[in-house]
C-alpha cells in the first residue's frame, strides 16, 4: 500500500530516468523494499523474521544450485556423490553443511514468524491472503525439506521416504496405488530418488514465486504492527529504507553469527548419524525420526494409537497430521475478535502461551521413542492443539473483554496527546 | 530544544567532523562487504577441478609393445595422448625440414627426450579447436606430411607432429613426461 505521504521514486541520473520510462523495475523495488514503502514506526524484533526467512530462502537456493552441480540422483552413486561433495569438491563440505543447516535455520525463522502471526493476529482482515499464502509456503517448505533429506540416500533418507510415502498408503481404497504412484515402484528406489531430486530443485522456485505473492499481498494493506491499530497518519510510519533496512541488517548480522557457529562448529548437531550409513532396504534403524522441524506433526501422527469410531488409528493419525497444518487456513475465520494484538487480549494471551507449551511438548515427543510417557503427553498436547484452534479461539474471541487500545501508533509510542502537548509547550 | 537543534544533530555530537553514526555506518557496511566477498570466494572456487579430478593428473604407460611405425592413444587428464614409435625414415624426414620455414619452429630433438629420440609423445588434441587428429591408429589418414591429420578443419601435422598446413596455430603440445624405465613413461 502506498500511503499518500509515501516518498515517490524520482530518478535523478538520466540513465535511470530512461530505464524508468521503459521498465520501471527500480521503481517497483523502491516502492516494495525501499524508501517508498511506509512502515509502522513501532515494529518490534518479531517483525524481522520475514526478512530473515527471505534470506534463508536465498541461502538455500544458492547453496542448493551449487550442490546440484556435484550431486548425482542415482541410487548407485547418490551416497558416494554426497561424500564426493564432502571430501573432493572445493568447499563442498561448506556448501553441504550450509545447505543442511540452512534448512534448519529456515524452519526456526519461519516458526517464529508464524507464532508472531498467532500472537499479534497478523492473519486478521484485511490480511487474510498474506496468511493463506504463508501457510502455502510452509507446506511447500515441508515438502521440499522432506525430499531434500532423501537425496543423500543414507539410512534415514531411505526410511524417511518409506515412512512418509507410507502415510499416503493409509488413505482408504486408493492409498496403496497412490503410494506406489508417488514412489514409481513398491519401495523407494531409483525412480523415487530421481523425481525427488527434480522436485527438490523445482519447489524452491515455486516457493520464491509464492513469497513474491505473499509480499505483494502484504503491500496492499501495509505491514501490521504490535498494537494491531491501523496506520492513521504520517507520524505513524517511517520509510522502509533506511529505517528497517538498517534494523533488518542488524538482525541479519546476528543471524549469520548464530548460523555460522552451527555450520562451522556443530554442523551435524541437528542431523542423524545413521544417515552416514548408505541406504539399506533390508534393515531399518532403531530410532527412525524425521528432522527436528517435523517433530510436532510427527508427534500428532503417532498420538493416535487407537481406532477412532470407525476410522482406523493409522488413517486417523495421518488425517490429524495434515489437519494440524490445514487448520491454519481457517484461522482468520475462527478468530472473530476485532482486536488483533494479544497485547490487548488478556484471555487469548493465556491460551496463546498454552499453545506454545503444547507445541514445545509436541516437539519433545516427536523426537522421542514411541513409548510412555511420550505417547500420553503427545495425546494431551494434540488434544489441546486442536481444541485451541477449533474451540478455544472461537469462544474466547466472542466472550473476551479486550483491554483499551491506544488511539494511534504514534500515541502508543509517545504517550497520550496531553503529554505531547505539554512537551510542545515546554 | 530549538536552539540545540541548530548546534547539534545528535546528543553530544558536533555538526562538524566525523560523527559516531558515520563511523558505525562505514564500519558496518565495510564488514558486510568483506563478509560478502568471503562468501563469494567458495561459491566460485567450488566449480574448479575437485580433488578427485586433480588426482588423475598423471598417467603411467607401458610402451614396450609399440613397434616402430606404430602409435597408441593413451589417456591423460581425460584427453588422448599420442605415443608414437618413429621409424628411422620418419625421423630423417622430420630432420630434413628447414626449421625456419615452420609456422611454429621446433626441431624433432626439442620435441623428444634425449636417448629416446624415436618416441614422439604429444597430446592428441588439435591446437586449432580441440578435435582429435587422425593418424595414430592403424589405417587412419596421416595427412600430407605423414604425421597426423585433423578432420575437423583440415590441419596437417608432420612426423614430428608439427603444424605444416591448415588453420592450427601451433604444433601438437608435448606434455610433461619422463621415462621411469626403458619401457614405462610417466605423463604429467
Amino acid at each position: 500500500m502506498s500511503y499518500p505521504w509515501a516518498n515517490e521514486y524520482k530518478p535523478s541520473h538520466p540513465a535511470m530516468v530512461w530505464l524508468d520510462e521503459r521498465l520501471p523495475l527500480p521503481r517497483l523495488i523502491y516502492g516494495a523494499v525501499g524508501g517508498g514503502y511506509e512502515v509502522p514506526r513501532n515494529l518490534n524484533y518479531f517483525w524481522n523474521f520475514g526478512f530473515l526467512a527471505g534470506l534463508c530462502l536465498m541461502i538455500q537456493i544458492v547453496t542448493g544450485v551449487v550442490l546440484a552441480m556435484h550431486y548425482a540422483p542415482n541410487t548407485l552413486v547418490a551416497f558416494d556423490s554426497t561424500e564426493h561433495i564432502m571430501r573432493d569438491v572445493n568447499w563442498g563440505w561448506l556448501m553441504r553443511y550450509a545447505h543442511a543447516n540452512g534448512a534448519s535455520a529456515f524452519f526456526v525463522v519461519v516458526y517464529i514468524h508464524i507464532f508472531r502471526g498467532f500472537y499479534f493476529g497478523s492473519y486478521k482482515a484485511p490480511r487474510e491472503m498474506i496468511w493463506l499464502l504463508g501457510v502455502v509456503i510452509f507446506l511447500l517448505m515441508m515438502a521440499t525439506a522432506f525430499m531434500g533429506y532423501v537425496l543423500p540416500w543414507g539410512q534415514m533418507s531411505f526410511w524417511g521416504a518409506q515412512v512418509i510415502t507410507g502415510l499416503f498408503g493409509a488413505i482408504p481404497l486408493v492409498g496403496e496405488p497412490i503410494q506406489h504412484w508417488l514412489l514409481g515402484g513398491f519401495a523407494p528406489d531409483n525412480a523415487a530418488l530421481n523425481r525427488f531430486f527434480s522436485l527438490h530443485f523445482l519447489l524452491p522456485f515455486v516457493i520464491l514465486g509464492v513469497v513474491i505473492l505473499h509480499i505483494w499481498a502484504l503491500h496492499i494493506p501495509g505491514s501490521s504492527n504490535p498494537t494491531g491499530v491501523e496506520v492513521k497518519s504520517e507520524s505513524d510510519t517511517v520509510p522502509f529504507h533506511p529505517y528497517y533496512t538498517a534494523k533488518d541488517g542488524w538482525t541479519v548480522g546476528l543471524f549469520m553469527v548464530i548460523y555460522s557457529t552451527v555450520v562451522f562448529f556443530a554442523p551435524n548437531m541437528l542431523g542423524h548419524p545413521d544417515n552416514y550409513i548408505p541406504a539399506n532396504p533390508m534393515s531399518t534403524p532403531a530410532l527412525i525420526v524425521p528432522e527436528w522441524y517435523f517433530w510436532p506433526f510427527y508427534a500428532i501422527l503417532r498420538a493416535f494409537t487407537f481406532d477412532f469410531f470407525f476410522i482406523p488409528a493409522k488413517l486417523m493419525g495421518v488425517l490429524a497430521m495434515f489437519a494440524a497444518i490445514l487448520i491454519w487456513f481457517l484461522l482468520p475465520w475462527l478468530d472473530r475478535s476485532p482486536v488483533r494484538s494479544a497485547n490487548y487480549r488478556p484471555l487469548y494471551r493465556k491460551f496463546f502461551y498454552a499453545l506454545v507449551v503444547a507445541m514445545v511438548v509436541l516437539f519433545w515427543c516427536g523426537g522421542a521413542h514411541a513409548e510412555e510417557p511420550y505417547i500420553m503427553l503427545s495425546q494431551l498436547a494434540t488434544l489441546y492443539y486442536f481444541a485451541h484452534f477449533l474451540i478455544i479461539v472461537p469462544i474466547v474471541s466472542s466472550i473476551e473483554r479486550p483491554d483499551p487500545l491506544p488511539y494511534s501508533i504514534t500515541e502508543s509510542v509517545l504517550g497520550p496527546p496531553t503529554a505531547l502537548e505539554s512537551a510542545a509547550k515546554a | 530544544m530549538a536552539e540545540n537543534a541548530d548546534t547539534a544533530t545528535l546528543e553530544g555530537t558536533p555538526v562538524e567532523g566525523v560523527r559516531r553514526r558515520d563511523f558505525i555506518n562505514i564500519a558496518a557496511v565495510s564488514a558486510a562487504g568483506v563478509g560478502g566477498l568471503a562468501v563469494v570466494y567458495p561459491l566460485i572456487s567450488q566449480m574448479s577441478a575437485s580433488a578427485d579430478v586433480l588426482a588423475q593428473s598423471s598417467t603411467e604407460v607401458d610402451i614396450s609393445a609399440i613397434a616402430p611405425g606404430q602409435a597408441i592413444k593413451a589417456v591423460f587428464r581425460k584427453q588422448p595422448v599420442f605415443i608414437r614409435n618413429l621409424t628411422p625414415a620418419e625421423i630423417e624426414e622430420a630432420n630434413k625440414v628447414d626449421v625456419g620455414s615452420l609456422r611454429d619452429p621446433q626441431t624433432l630433438a626439442e620435441r623428444t627426450k634425449e636417448g629416446h629420440e624415436n618416441w614422439l609423445i604429444t597430446m592428441g588434441v588439435c591446437t586449432h579447436l580441440g578435435c582429435v587428429p587422425q593418424g595414430a591408429a592403424e589405417g587412419e589418414v596421416k595427412g600430407e606430411y605423414g604425421g597426423y591429420f585433423c578432420p575437423c578443419h583440415g590441419s596437417h601435422y608432420d612426423t614430428a607432429a608439427r603444424i605444416r598446413k591448415g588453420p592450427a596455430p601451433t604444433n601438437l603440445v608435448v606434455p610433461d613426461y619422463a621415462f621411469t624405465s626403458d619401457t614405462v613413461v610417466k605423463i604429467g
